[in-house]
């Protein structure tokens, strides 16, 4: 099997398992109990918030664990609205090609009276800052950007928006998800108030994450009920979880720049050979990138399929495809970076880990081209693109 | 698993894939936006089908859709042809799941847009209320 799908998750590192099982087995306590096995679940989740404040620089009472990216993303934007809304702000600003955890959360605060400015993020899959800059006004009250994107895994100028939200006293939000232990970040250099990140996209375990809050930015709870994460966050702590989190991205973070080089060497080999396949697309910024991810578009084919196939080959990977989604739409990132619907439906993400190996990318090579082909090849769409009937979106 | 396994298999091993040059009867519906398009091809001795082709532009149960359904007009006599549903693509196929039932809708109208041609350009006489509008309802 060749597992090429880590933006959607990532298998466990045996350091994270190892650091995880004793909280399964001996150290069971509650942390909010007096007793000694108590406190010592309650020592770990503190170890915990220290290791993951430092792979971030910042304190460790700037970190409340969660279940993971799509609440942190929910606590972060529903608090930053409901404080502006107090003093009269109801203005936010984010990109068209966010994560569903933070579009779905805005539509919902639009429907409360909240105005959203969804900025374009141009063919390259990049929001320049003048662009943010240039929407900010006397009623925003929240600047919500991804760090990278989950699809075409393009790289937002983070830091240069976090200066401009800091000179106009807007809070910014970043949903890190798909950044978090894969780059270099710094919440203080970059002016982030708060940052959003998930525990099993970079090999630590599912249902736990966490939110960065800068003191003195209000957040409010979302889940009320008991004192835990210093009353912001109700609910028995998932202290396997945050101790499994906290493992992995230690880890991540001490292996970050050599993962990287490796892992973008491989990226650049398998792009370099699906770029040979005809009237096909790199979808996203080809610098400003993530190490691990490869987006294409195949004129002619459909993505469910093509991932079906590629399964029946032992090869996992993810498509933006609307038929994966179970909605018969195409992706809203590869529509935001103007991909007509018919090439969006054509979607192909291949997202790499550091266990992926060079000879696997030559069977990626190998294969998909076939896979395209065969599909092509019973397509009218593809027929009447090579009759001249259909013109080619993709040269 | 997504899908049953006689979906996965005529979407592993379609039958009945590729054109009739010179075919008797041409039918496309669905369109490249909603990520959809079949186009069936029929070849007609006297009153049944003696041959039937097509190409698919989709997902797997849309490629499972069109292969089912060929097979199953296969060397049918017309009237019969007229009679097949999308639901009966279905049956065949041992269910679909809910969000992928139009593509066997996709499937009934790509057979009978191909009849309608085979009948428009023979001069045959047919109810016109036996060939709605196909138009492309379960998207957008």
């Amino acid at each position: 099997m060749i597992y090429v799908d880590h933006a959607a998750t990532t298998k466990l590192s045996d350091t994270a398992l190892k650091a995880m099982m004793p909280f399964f087995t001996e150290h069971y306590g509650n942390p909010s109990s007096l007793y000694t096995m108590g406190q010592q679940a309650a020592e770990a989740l503190e170890g915990a918030r220290r290791t993951v404040a430092e792979c971030l620089h910042c304190r460790r009472d700037e970190i409340y664990f969660t279940s993971g990216g799509s609440e942190a993303d929910n606590q972060a934007i529903l608090s930053a609205a409901r404080w502006g809304k107090m003093r009269g702000k109801t203005h936010i600003i984010s990109t068209t090609f966010e994560h569903h955890a933070v579009l779905h959360t805005l539509q919902k605060l639009e429907k409360e009276g909240f105005t959203v400015t969804l900025l374009d993020v141009h063919e390259n899959g990049v929001v320049s800052p003048q662009q943010v800059a240039d929407a900010i006004t006397d009623e925003t009250c929240l600047v919500t950007v991804m760090y990278a994107n989950n699809e075409i895994g393009t790289i937002q100028p983070i830091a240069q928006i976090g200066e401009i939200c800091r000179a106009h006293k807007v809070t910014f939000h970043t949903d890190a998800v798909q950044a978090v232990g894969h780059l270099a970040i710094d919440v203080v250099a970059e002016n982030i108030d708060m940052l959003s990140l998930s525990g099993h996209k970079f090999q630590g375990p599912k249902g736990v994450g966490a939110l960065y809050v800068r003191k003195g930015v209000t957040l409010y709870p979302l889940i009320e009920g008991g004192a835990q994460e210093r009353r912001k966050r109700a609910g028995t702590e998932n202290v396997a979880g945050i101790v499994g989190l906290a493992a992995a991205l230690k880890e991540a973070c001490e292996h970050l720049e050599e993962n990287a080089a490796n892992i973008s060497a491989l990226r650049d080999k398998l792009i370099a050979g699906l770029e040979t396949i005809p009237h096909g697309a790199l979808n996203g910024d080809l610098t400003h990138r993530l190490p691990g991810n490869v987006s294409f578009c195949f004129e002619g084919i459909e993505g469910e399929s093509l991932l079906l196939l590629l399964d029946d080959k032992g090869i996992c990977a993810s498509s933006g495809s609307a038929c994966t989604s179970g909605s018969l739409d195409p992706s809203h990132v590869l529509l935001a970076i103007g991909r007509p619907h018919e090439v969006a439906h054509g979607s192909l993400r291949l997202s790499l880990g550091e266990e992926n190996t060079p000879e696997e990318i030559d069977v990626l090579i190998r294969e998909i081209p076939q896979v395209v082909e065969y599909l092509r090849n019973m397509s009218p769409v593809w027929r009447d693109l090579q009759k001249g009937e259909r013109s080619y979106v993709i040269q | 698993m997504l899908y049953s396994e006689k979906v996965m298999d005529h979407f592993r091993n379609p039958r009945n894939v590729g054109v009739i040059d010179q075919a008797d009867g041409v039918g496309e519906v669905g369109n490249a936006k909603c990520g959809d398009i079949m186009k069936i091809y029929l070849k007609i001795d006297g009153d049944a089908i003696s041959d039937v082709k097509f190409e698919t532009f989709g997902c797997g149960s849309a490629i499972a859709s069109s292969s089912m359904a060929t097979e199953m007009i296969k060397g049918k006599p017309l009237e019969e042809v007229m009679e097949l549903t999308n639901k009966a693509v279905v049956e065949a196929l041992d269910g679909l799941p809910a969000h992928k039932l139009h593509c066997s809708v996709l499937a009934e109208e790509a057979v009978k847009a191909a009849l309608k041609d085979y009948y428009d350009k023979n001069n045959i006489a047919y109810d016109p209320k036996q060939f709605p509008n196909v138009d492309c309802a379960g998207c957008h």
